[in-house]
């Protein structure tokens, strides 16, 4: 059961995103991250939020999910809000004068602005990337995408492999991470009273024979790659090879509409220019 | 009373989500002390869930277990004390060995329970005399040792904290037959010369049948049968049924009678069935 | 009929450390397999038959003796990595543990995993892995994730990936002695199918009696050499050598064994209940 943890933030469906060429929508990640920093004023930053909320629109993910993926950002949040709210020397101060701290409205806009950067950035990316692609997708879509180094020697395959094989024996692993636990508590093993290094030390026999596991089912596995023909990414084939759809055309589309939008409203409209 | 008593257990999976497994409903069952019990069940039936909630590795969501009359989780943070009078054998116990030698390994247990020096030399002398583990292995790497040594290691590291009840889940998983004896009659020969409790979970029809004073038949997280392995063989439609085999040798004896050769149902070695046959061999088992 | 796999003297020893001796695993080893045969072999852990398979697989390279697959010799002076590679290619590889043998996270993906190595085109690479999942009967797991699969399951899916390549011979290296009851039966039942209706020459290495009952002929192995070799009744009828071996016989054999030693006249070569329950009731009549 536990082993379910390991397969990361992929949320199953089949929606518009789910649906994408994993290579393109790494490019269309890289495209829109760019974009997000481009953002010069609030209007500009009015059409980010719009677009997150198209994204999810597309994504089918439950919302409830979206927001669970914010939670580990709060402290960075808070904390620069924060340090924008006090340390920011705007025009238009807030308080009386006398007090001891200053707070300005451009202070505060800006902070608005900055949280809300880093929340599209986490939140459209997650659903651009890791919970509409399954990992081995994506790591196929890396492949592809950097396989004009391997002619400069870039070791683009065996890289793939390497993912490929990670992903696979994480949830194995986990189990048996699992199984040894329970073997050593069995023995009298304490994991969770005593002193940071009184647990530290509890582990040894944990990650001791973890580890002579994890270079057995290696070296198997190397022998059983052996016997199955493998001699590296050279002559290869693969049975899935990724197409482009119409779907990709007009996500580029979108994705360009973004950014040009976001380029007109930076040079066009009037309004607070943010500062970062 | 018996030494270890389940009263109306329930454990659940995934307590909650949509795939919640009941992995044992209302499950009432008495150990008897110092016999040989084998439990059985084909994978899923809920038999490695019991066998955990024995030393308390996990907790009944419902129901007690009871160890000599007391609640085990009466004081969860007692409940190591529990791991300790309950030894669990897991199934590839080598793949828990760790330390530098042997000797080591064997007195991780002991050293936990808090013993003197004294004590745990005691404990893991007798412990790897009773395993099998020789005395020249005792400064090796335990990782040196072939697949069979390992095994009798990792069983010598839980006698070792000398439990009242001993817990083993498929000793013999993996082995060849001879090695599968081997490790079978050392735990039977402990049994007899310490008086502990040892709880068997096996597939294997032909060692219950061999080994155990006694057997559990489980399946769907409930106990379908209890009794002496002649008892529980007698019933071979009903463990068909359950997906279980039985032995061969009761097989033979259901189509004997068949036959017109009338030796009884209730034969599960080989040697009970040529004593019936033709008074050879004696009885065994 | 040809062999597939001719050994001729094989010997291999494992060198130790500085301080321990060398270990002889094989000595002077030979066989025949036939193409389209069903041989099981036999032995206690550490008679050398892991061993056997890996010089069979070519992991390892006999110190003496010489190997044929398919009548190309492995161990000549000249051999290249591509003869190898070449030998691979026919004679594909199922072994112990399920987990370690399966390299991609989806059941599809890693059935395909030969065949890409082989540089086959992707459609047909398509084609064979649907055909090589209907044949061991895991189509409808197809996209299911590889970690979740029982241990018989992912053992068909093993067998999968070798059928996919369009091998004529597997060799099954232990590959039931992890499992439980109901994966054991799983794959041989699917390895017998194998063997009776696509032809695969099948070799099987194993300690459990009861899978030895079902091949065309078993070889015995102990301390490194092939003790006997013959159908598996005559095999098992020889129970007493088979003891001194470290091995079992199926407990019908053994019933029946007793028997002939008390006076009865029995046959030694039945493995079926019912009928050692009709040899039994025959030989009780016959004596009477």
């Amino acid at each position: 059961m536990k082993a379910d943890i390991a397969f990361g933030q992929y949320c199953e469906g089949n929606s518009f995103l789910h649906r994408l060429d994993p290579r393109w929508k790494i490019i269309f990640v890289l495209v829109y991250i760019v974009a997000l920093f481009l953002a010069r004023n609030i209007f500009a930053f009015a059409l980010i939020g719009a677009s997150i909320v198209g994204l999810w629109l597309l994504s089918g993910i439950k919302l409830g999910i979206l927001v669970k993926g914010l939670r580990p950002l709060l402290f960075i949040i808070a904390f620069t809000a924060i340090i924008n709210v006090f340390w920011f020397k705007g025009e238009t101060p807030l308080l009386p004068d006398g007090w001891a701290v200053q707070i300005y409205l451009e202070g505060i806009i800006n902070a608005g602005l900055i949280i809300l950067r880093v929340m599209v950035l986490v939140t459209g990316t997650s659903i651009l990337l890791t919970y509409t692609t399954t990992p081995i997708a994506l790591t196929d879509g890396i492949e592809q995408l950097l396989a004009p180094l391997a002619k400069i020697k870039v070791p683009v395959h065996e890289f793939s492999m390497m993912m490929t094989i990670a992903l696979r024996f994480i949830p194995t692993l986990i189990e048996e991470t699992d199984k040894i636990m329970s073997a050593q508590k069995a023995r009298g093993s304490d994991f969770s009273t005593g002193s940071l290094v009184k647990r530290a030390k509890a582990l040894v026999p944990v990650l001791v024979p973890l580890f002579i596991s994890a270079f057995r089912r290696a070296d198997d596995l190397a022998t059983a790659m052996e016997c199955r023909c493998y001699t590296g990414g050279n002559g290869r084939t693969r049975m899935n090879v990724l197409h482009s759809t119409w779907r990709d055309g007009v996500m580029l589309l979108g994705i360009l509409a973004f950014v040009a939008g976001i380029v007109v409203l930076n040079i066009f409209a009037p309004g607070y220019t943010f500062t970062m | 009373m018996g030494k270890i008593e389940l009263q109306n257990i329930t454990y659940v999976y995934g307590k909650g989500a949509p795939y919640e497994i009941k992995a044992l409903d209302d499950v009432s069952l008495t150990f008897e002390e110092g016999k040989i019990i084998g439990l059985i069940g084909h994978t899923g039936s809920g038999k490695s869930t019991l066998v955990q909630l024995l030393n308390g590795l996990i907790r009944p969501d419902a129901g007690k277990v009871l160890l000599d009359g007391k609640d085990i989780w009466q004081e969860p943070k007692k409940i190591r004390d529990v791991r300790f009078k309950v030894g669990l054998v897991m199934q590839y116990p080598e793949y828990q060995l760790f330390d530098e030698t042997v000797w080591k390994d064997i007195a991780f247990g002991p050293r936990n329970m808090g013993m003197s020096d004294e004590e745990v030399k005691k404990a893991v002398t007798e412990a790897a005399s009773f395993a099998g583990v020789k005395e020249k292995h005792f400064n090796k790497s335990p990782f040196d040792l072939s697949g069979g040594q390992k095994r009798r290691a990792a069983l010598a590291g839980v006698i070792a904290m000398r439990p009242s009840v001993l817990v083993l889940d498929e000793p013999a998983a993996g082995l060849d037959p001879g090695a599968r004896r081997r490790i079978l009659t050392r735990i039977k020969d402990y049994q007899r010369q310490s008086g502990t409790t040892v709880i068997i979970v096996s597939h294997s029809m032909e060692d219950m049948a061999m080994y155990c004073d006694s057997v559990v038949v489980m399946n769907h997280g409930k106990v379908t049968m209890t009794g002496t392995p002649a008892q529980v063989f007698s019933r071979a439609d009903e463990l068909i049924a359950q997906g279980l085999d039985v032995p061969a040798i009761t097989k033979v004896a259901r189509a004997l009678k068949d036959e017109g050769v009338d030796i009884g149902l209730d034969i599960y070695t080989v040697n009970f069935a040529a004593h019936r046959l033709f008074g050879g061999d004696g009885i065994e088992g | 009929m040809s062999a597939i796999i001719k050994a001729e003297h094989l010997s291999f020893a494992y060198q130790g450390d500085e301080d321990t001796a060398p270990v002889q695993a094989l000595k002077d080893v030979s066989f025949e397999i036939e193409e389209g045969s069903f041989v099981a072999i036999l032995g206690h852990n550490g008679c050398g038959k892991s061993t056997l398979a890996k010089l069979l697989c070519m992991i390892l390279s006999p110190d003496e003796g010489r190997l044929y697959i398919n009548g190309r010799d492995m161990t000549a002076e000249n051999i290249e990595e591509k003869d190898v590679y070449d030998a691979r290619r026919r004679v594909g590889m199922v072994f112990q543990n399920p987990d370690n043998q399966l390299v991609a996270t989806i059941v599809e993906e890693d059935v395909a995993f030969g065949c890409e190595n082989l540089g086959i085109p992707s459609e047909k690479i398509r084609r064979r892995v649907d055909e090589a999942l209907e044949t061991v009967g895991m189509t409808k797991y197809a996209r299911h994730a590889t970690h979740r699969l029982s241990g018989g399951q992912k053992q068909r899916i093993a067998i999968a990936g070798v059928l996919a390549m369009r091998r004529k011979c597997i060799i099954f290296d232990e590959s039931t002695a992890m499992l439980d009851p109901g994966g054991r039966k799983e794959v041989m039942d699917t390895i017998c199918r194998l063997n009776r209706e696509e032809g695969i020459t099948v070799i099987h290495i194993t300690h459990y009696m009861n899978e030895a009952t079902m091949a065309d002929r078993v070889l015995v192995m102990n301390e490194g050499s092939v003790i006997m070799d013959g159908t598996p009744s005559e095999v098992f009828s020889r129970a007493d050598e088979l003891w001194a071996a470290g091995l079992d016989v199926p407990q019908t054999t053994e019933l029946l064994w007793k028997m002939k030693e008390a006076g009865y006249n029995v046959r030694l070569d039945i493995f079926d209940p019912e009928e050692c329950a009709m040899e039994i009731a025959r030989a009780i009549s016959e004596k009477r």
